[in-house]
């Protein structure tokens, strides 16, 4: 009978999130920068980022103003071979030498309703800073197990090489990237 | 001739070594700058590296054994005439080359064993990774790898000249010593030597 209280006294303060700064929890590795681009138009290639910090605010009663700021290191990608990622890293890709960092930062975080919405923002990568639209889902949030108040999401995205001004040619199938991003923030 | 060295003259083993290393050491050098460069549809961008591994570690076979054999091997002397400083500049040169050459062949084993994978050597064997997992190994190594190989260039620049010098300029046998043609110094007549020259003078 205790437990079940603790049990809907839990739910109850868990559906109700104020509006509030989240940390990434990049600590605890309950989050996920991926990408995928295809190899020749035969595969997906999957890769990540191992290294990155950021924080959001969400206020789930005014999800508009939601806004990301996302710091990448970009030398921490690992796509589980060594050789690639030295030439992923190298001048003909990210040239993480000259542009160690990539960041993200949102403009517009637009509800869809049901737990979808469109997160604009602006990346920067390779030294480019350009527009792109994430398409974000809302997983959960809740208390967790430890005295902590959680919030995550998924999103995807793509986005050409080009634009950030990788020209390596990797074939006509393999023009553009998708990242496949997946966020758990741990409340402040 | 002998296999071993004697004091005036290098073995055939020596000469064999030194002939065998010195095209596949140039060879590789050019062959880790083209492949740098080859688009991702180009047929040699697989197979460029799969050739520069596999020469690398078959090298290192060699390099190894070469060390050995120096150990136990008399170094034939300098010329005569060979200035102090010029005998104890080529020893450190020969040196420097073969620390550069180890080097090399160690920080290009860490970059392609970096994750945990072997080494395929044409496919006859594979050498297994040892060191792996320090922080971007890959990237570390494979600088020290191209910085390490264009030291090594200059030095081999430097150590060709200087052969050069010794066959032209200085008219000695540094440089038909270890073409196996006998120490017999270079005369002032036209420089090719008939094969009269491979009996040696003492």
């Amino acid at each position: 009978m205790k437990q079940l209280a603790i049990f809907l006294f839990a739910a109850l303060v868990g559906a109700t999130a104020q509006a509030a700064e989240y940390k990434i929890d990049t600590k605890g590795a309950h989050a996920f920068i991926q990408f995928r681009i295809k190899h020749l138009g035969y595969s997906w290639l999957y890769g990540r980022f191992d290294d990155f910090d950021g924080s959001f605010f969400y206020d789930d009663k005014a999800p508009e103003k939601s806004t990301v700021n996302v710091n990448i290191d970009v030398t921490s990608l690992n796509s589980n071979h060594a050789e690639r990622d030295k030439h992923l890293r190298g001048s003909d890709f990210l040239d993480v030498a000259k542009f160690p960092t990539a960041t993200f930062k949102s403009t517009a975080f637009e509800s869809l309703g049901e737990g979808k919405a469109k997160l604009s923002g602006e990346l920067t990568l390779r030294g480019v800073t350009k527009p792109i639209t994430i398409d974000v889902t809302e997983i959960g949030g809740g208390k967790d197990p430890w005295g902590g108040y959680r919030q995550g999401f998924t999103g995807t995205t793509e986005f050409a090489l080009k634009d950030f001004g990788i020209d390596y040619n990797l074939g006509p199938a393999s023009q553009k990237v998708e990242m496949i991003l997946d966020i758990e923030g741990v409340k402040i | 001739m002998s296999a071993r060295n004697s004091d005036n003259q290098y073995g055939w083993v020596a000469i064999v070594l030194h002939w065998l290393m010195a095209p596949a050491i140039i060879g590789l050098f050019a062959l880790g700058w083209w492949m740098r460069q080859l688009s991702y549809y180009d047929p040699w961008y697989r197979q460029g590296p799969e050739l520069h591994k596999s020469v690398g570690i078959l090298l290192l076979g060699l390099l190894l054994f070469r060390l050995l054999w120096k150990l136990i091997n008399p170094s034939p002397a300098a010329e005569p005439k060979t200035p102090r400083w010029q005998s104890l500049a080529a020893r450190m040169a020969h040196g420097a080359i073969y620390l550069l050459l180890l080097a090399i062949m160690c920080s290009g084993y860490l970059i392609s064993t970096a994750d945990g994978r072997a080494i395929e050597v044409f496919g006859w064997f594979s050498l297994a990774a040892t060191i792996q997992g320090i922080p971007n190994q890959e990237d570390i190594a494979g600088q020290v790898h191209e910085v390490l190989a264009w030291c090594l260039m200059a030095l081999v620049v430097l150590h060709a000249l200087a052969a050069l010098k010794h066959h032209f300029i200085d008219r000695d046998a540094t440089l038909r010593k270890i073409l196996g043609l006998g120490a017999k110094p270079v005369s002032d007549k036209p420089l090719s030597q008939p094969q009269e020259s491979l009996t040696t003078t003492k």
